[in-house]
């Protein structure tokens, strides 16, 4: 019974961690319906743009991640600026093919830097702090930041969408882009600035991602695919069904693990298929189109 | 010189040609109305001026500054908006929200704020936190030229603002009309109502299958006129 309860909790906390890998995505289709196949290394690289930070100015990673947020933000803002704003069109394939092509580049790029080497980031005793809840059942702190992140991202982000100007103008591009522009959005403009977002909440998922496990240049694109089960469970287009898509994925996992080690990925996929057959548009489906 | 001035104006989709050469002007406060039947080019001729078609930078002149090349988020600010054939609000934001969106990149200081707004179309105020597909199409017209006017423009462009609503609710907007133009604002409005066309313009383009037909001020054009214009003969 322990046991269960135990997966129960664990899996509630893995889901923060794959709800923040799924945040970036969801934001990234929510305003500018574009599916970035190198979302899962861009994770990756941001995990190593922060333990060389971190390693360099022997920071903590905590500490390192609010210096690499506004680097990568920008990043974030020129890639959409400069490359993706040009494949986005009636034509479905060439964001595609160039994120697909991206995801290879930052693959190899990051091998022949840092090598196939697993690393980690590295932050002291908290890696491995736990808080006790009584009858044989601890929660790690990590795990339960990552929760809390992820909660946190989901909160902020939709103040930001539901509450500000650029909010409004994210959801107007959103609905109509024609029309945006009679309104005098900067069409451009506005996808980059989602973007650079969307790289602010990518570092916070690498941060997370790198605490929790081991990481190397190839591990992206598994990454990649439990962003999209989270982000397709939840629904396309809203924030909580995200956290939500991401529970119940880490909530599959731990309890396909409890019933046997082998399990625990088949588990999620299953669920998600499951999910998509009873519910296509997911579970929390925005009320439009 | 004239307020705002096409010139030689062409659009094309693709291979076809859906503007041959079109002149018109329009002067400060004044209200002209572009009629013709499906298919004239009238929200052609609209889009082209507002931005979503570019032609080349003289074919729109405003003040004698060419625009036509310009973009439709530059073409706003310069203070020309239009109001969408169609409505098109935008269904995820509440009819407050629309109205907002509206002074998005506004630049130009005007009269035009949320209060105006609802003092203008007082329904609107009610429904202010609905989603727009919840409104009715007449509420929606409302709402879409609301919109167009929180950018405070000087040039107002309506595309079928009476498509598809009942006649007295087409009553309700243009008597909306005068205290518009009470601002200063010139209008331009695309019309498939003739008899409304003729009532609110001072002068009146007739386009046939792409070309500028007739011309002239309602009270000066015979009904055979504008018959001949309309369908060719």
């Amino acid at each position: 019974m322990t046991g269960w309860l135990d997966a129960l909790i664990q899996g509630v906390l893995l889901g923060g961690l794959y709800a923040l890998f799924a945040a970036g995505l969801s934001l990234m289709f929510g305003v500018m319906r574009l599916v970035n196949l190198a979302h899962g290394d861009i994770i990756v690289l941001a995990a190593f743009a922060i333990l060389v930070v971190a390693g360099k100015l022997g920071l903590d990673p905590f500490v390192a991640v609010a210096l690499a947020a506004p680097i990568l933000f920008v990043i974030g803002f020129a890639l959409q600026h400069v490359l993706l704003n040009r494949t986005l069109g009636r034509d479905l394939l060439p964001p595609l093919l160039v994120t697909f092509g991206l995801s290879i580049i930052i693959q190899n790029g990051l091998l022949q830097i840092f090598s196939a080497d697993s690393q980690r980031l590295r932050s002291g005793a908290i890696e491995t702090a736990s808080i006790p809840l009584g009858g044989g059942i601890a929660i790690g702190v990590v795990p339960l930041l990552t929760l809390l992140s992820a909660i946190a991202v989901i909160v902020v982000l939709n103040m930001i969408f539901y509450r500000t100007p650029i909010g409004r103008a994210f959801r107007a591009t959103s609905d109509d882009l024609e029309v945006a522009e009679l309104m005098g959005i900067d069409i451009s403009r506005i996808f980059a600035t989602a973007m650079g977002l969307a790289f602010v909440v990518i570092a916070i998922a690498a941060l997370y991602l790198g605490l929790r496990a081991n990481f190397d240049p190839t591990i992206g694109p598994a990454r990649l695919l439990y962003a999209f089960e989270a982000v397709i469970i939840g629904g396309l287009g809203s924030f909580w069904g995200t956290l939500a898509g991401g529970v119940v994925l880490g909530l599959a996992q731990t309890i396909g693990a409890r019933i046997d080690p082998e399990w625990q990925i088949l588990a999620g996929h299953l669920a998600f298929l499951v999910v998509l057959a009873l519910r296509p548009r997911g579970l929390f489906p925005r009320a439009q189109d | 010189m004239p307020f705002l001035e096409t010139r030689n104006l062409t659009a094309f989709y693709g291979d076809f040609q859906a503007l041959y050469g079109i002149d018109t002007s329009l002067d400060k406060g004044e209200t002209i109305a572009i009629i013709g039947a499906n298919g004239a080019g009238k929200s052609t001729f609209l889009k082209a001026i507002a931005g979503l078609i570019h032609g080349t930078p003289d074919s729109v002149q405003l003040e004698g500054m060419p625009i036509g090349a310009r973009g439709a988020a530059d073409i706003v600010k310069l203070g020309i908006a239009l109001v969408p054939e169609g409505r098109r609000l935008f269904p995820s934001l509440t009819v407050e929200e629309n109205l907002l969106i509206g002074g998005y990149g506004r630049k130009i200081a005007g009269p035009w704020t949320l209060d105006r707004v609802y003092a203008l179309f007082p329904i609107l105020r009610e429904r202010r936190s609905m989603a727009t597909p919840a409104l009715s199409g007449g509420q929606q017209q409302m709402a879409a030229i609301g919109r167009a006017l929180m950018s405070n423009p000087r040039i107002l462009l309506c595309d079928e603002i009476s498509l598809g609503l009942a006649p007295i609710i087409i009553a309700d907007i243009y008597a909306a009309l005068p205290q518009i133009k009470a601002e200063g604002t010139s209008v331009v409005l695309v019309e498939q109502d003739i008899v409304q066309a003729m009532k609110v313009a001072d002068r009146v383009y007739c386009f046939q299958e792409g070309r500028l037909s007739l011309t002239g001020r309602p009270r000066e054009l015979t009904r055979e006129q504008i018959h001949r214009a309309y369908f060719g003969s």
